[in-house]
């Protein structure tokens, strides 16, 4: 027997749409507490000379501008490598690899690569990159790392964007006599490119506020000049931030939130050009 | 005909010529032809011919093997993990599963239509384009286009927005976007996968109309859940059931005065 109770029902259903709605905004107001903290304590020490100053043991006279610079030129690097090396290899063992055991075995090891601690890269790194291929505390070697970081989540978000062209596109080129290259070229990557762009930005923003690994191949915490060249030492945001909480006066807590303050910035710009693109893109495709 | 055939073997040699003729006429053939997924035969080794400038219509209940088969005929089963081939599949007499032979050369050659309208999110132009000039064409791309658009008898609706994009299309329009686009390789063959079943009726009889102009430059394979396009559109059909090919024959046969009592069953709408 049917018992048309429509009003337990819709009780139910309003009662999910209520949870999901509260578990939805919990995230927001969590975000907002703590930015509400950080500017409260950071935005009277963000000025200009903030951003030009180099450490000092004065908070008055100290700056971010080694850390910040550091960090462009890491993230930079760090993107260099890991993005096409990325998309290849995701390309690669989406479109192209024949599926076996072998193959299994490596999509699996990706996986388990993604969930990989940071700072079992960093000691990975120290060994091969800073002593084995003798690079040292460089922004080269500190990149190379956090290429090795990302490259798994880079990899897996890739296949899934391929993944999510339907199959029809391929069929069709195929069907003109294209080869699997041509069809991937022409079709299948761009309109896989906004998905995969997600990726991309989704892991520069996880290296970009790495700390564990850059102190594990000896990035310096304290540097009062900006690298020129990859070879340099350098300091980065977070390693910045994270030497000054972790002193006594609170002038530096401040500094800090202020420091925490500049990477946000960074990362909301990254994010943003990676919008803009990624519109771009989809308007082009449609 | 000529003197020579006026002899007193004449009428022998008339018969000789109509079978050396009729074996020209053949373009596509499958001998014994067995396909498998992953071990399990989806075709029961059928054996068939497909003629020259005709339609050949493939009909059957769902599962039966038909488009599994007609896929088999361009080499499109390669992409499907696991599926296997045997037997024989002549396409003027070369095995296309032969050692030497280029799958991307046999869809160049044998193209394809498919269920669902798949046209590539680009323009109008774009899609048609797009399969010669990847395969080396060289000349007037413009003119082909127009071309290939006309005989697909879309070019009046669209050749005022080449540039705009093939999904804002209706879904007719799109389906006969992707027959023009399969025209502009010049192939051969062009096999279609229910082309219509997508579509409502007035664009089915557009497609239908398009068939028989094709028919003139081109061999056509169609299969089709549709028993009044199969009877309508094709020259010969096949019935197939589950993996078995039943009855084959020009398609008045096949609809009036079948051989088989399944096949009757089957068209007379008592089954399937």
């Amino acid at each position: 027997m049917i018992s048309p109770d429509l009003s337990r029902r819709y009780f139910k259903a309003k009662l999910f749409r209520v949870f999901c709605m509260s578990v939805s905004w919990m995230g927001v107001l969590i975000l907002g507490v703590l930015l509400y903290h950080v500017c409260r304590e950071g935005l009277p020490w963000l000025d200009m000379q903030f951003l030009e100053d180099f450490p000092s043991r004065f908070p008055k006279k100290a700056g971010i501008n080694s850390a910040l610079f550091g960090t462009l030129w890491l993230i930079s690097f760090t993107a260099l490598f890991s993005v096409p090396i990325g998309i290849g290899a995701g390309v690669y063992l989406e479109e192209f690899e024949t599926k076996n055991a072998f193959s299994r075995f490596v999509d699996l090891n990706i996986s388990n690569l993604a969930g990989v601690p940071s700072i079992v890269y960093g000691m990975l790194g120290m060994v091969i990159f800073v002593r084995f291929f003798g690079l040292e505390e460089s922004v080269l070697a500190g990149a190379m790392t956090m290429s090795l970081l990302i490259l798994p989540v880079i990899i897996i978000s890739t296949r899934e964007a391929l993944r999510a062209v339907p199959g029809t596109i391929r069929q069709a080129a195929f069907a003109l006599g294209a080869t699997r290259w041509q069809t991937v070229y022409a079709h299948v990557l761009p309109q896989a490119f906004p998905g995969i762009l997600t990726g991309i930005i989704l892991a520069l923003s996880r290296a970009i506020g790495e700390t564990a690994p850059l102190i594990m191949i000896g990035a310096l915490t304290y540097v009062a000049f900006v690298p020129e060249g990859p070879m340099d030492e350098f300091t980065a945001l977070p390693i910045q931030i994270f030497n000054w909480a972790s002193r006594p006066q609170q002038e530096f807590h401040e500094l800090a939130a202020a420091g925490i303050l500049v990477l946000l910035a960074v990362l909301l710009l990254m994010n943003s050009i990676a919008v803009i693109i990624r519109h771009r893109l989809e308007n082009k495709n449609q | 005909m000529n003197v020579s055939t006026m002899n007193a073997n004449s009428i022998t040699d008339v018969i000789t010529e109509k079978k050396e003729e009729a074996k020209n006429n053949v373009v596509l053939e499958i001998k014994d032809l067995k396909i498998a997924y992953s071990g399990e035969l989806a075709v029961k080794g059928v054996s068939l011919s497909f003629l020259k400038n005709e339609i050949t219509a493939i009909i059957g209940p769902s599962g039966c093997g038909k488009s599994t088969m007609l896929r088999c005929l361009n080499r499109m089963n390669d992409f499907i993990l696991g599926c296997t081939v045997e037997g024989g599949v002549l396409y003027h007499g070369v095995d296309l599963y032969g050692q030497d032979v280029d799958p991307v050369e046999v869809r160049r050659k044998i193209g394809m239509v498919f269920q669902k309208p798949n046209p590539f999110p680009k323009s109008i132009f774009d899609n048609v384009a797009w399969g010669p000039l990847i395969n080396g064409f060289k000349g007037d791309i413009h003119a082909l286009v127009e071309k290939s658009l006309q005989s697909a008898a879309l070019w009046n609706e669209v050749k005022d927005r080449l540039g705009n994009s093939a999904m804002a299309l209706s879904g007719g329009q799109q389906q006969r976007l992707c027959i023009a686009r399969t025209l502009a390789m010049e192939p051969e063959v062009i096999l279609m996968d229910e082309p219509c079943s997508a579509l409502d009726p007035v664009s089915t009889a557009h497609i239908e109309d398009l068939m028989f102009e094709l028919k003139k430059d081109y061999t056509l394979v169609i299969v089709t859940h549709n028993m009044q396009q199969a009877s309508r559109a094709s020259r010969y059909t096949a019935f197939m059931e589950s993996g078995n090919l039943i009855e084959f024959g020009e398609t008045k046969n096949i609809f009036t005065n079948p051989k088989e009592k399944r096949t009757e069953d089957y068209v007379t709408g008592r089954f399937g």
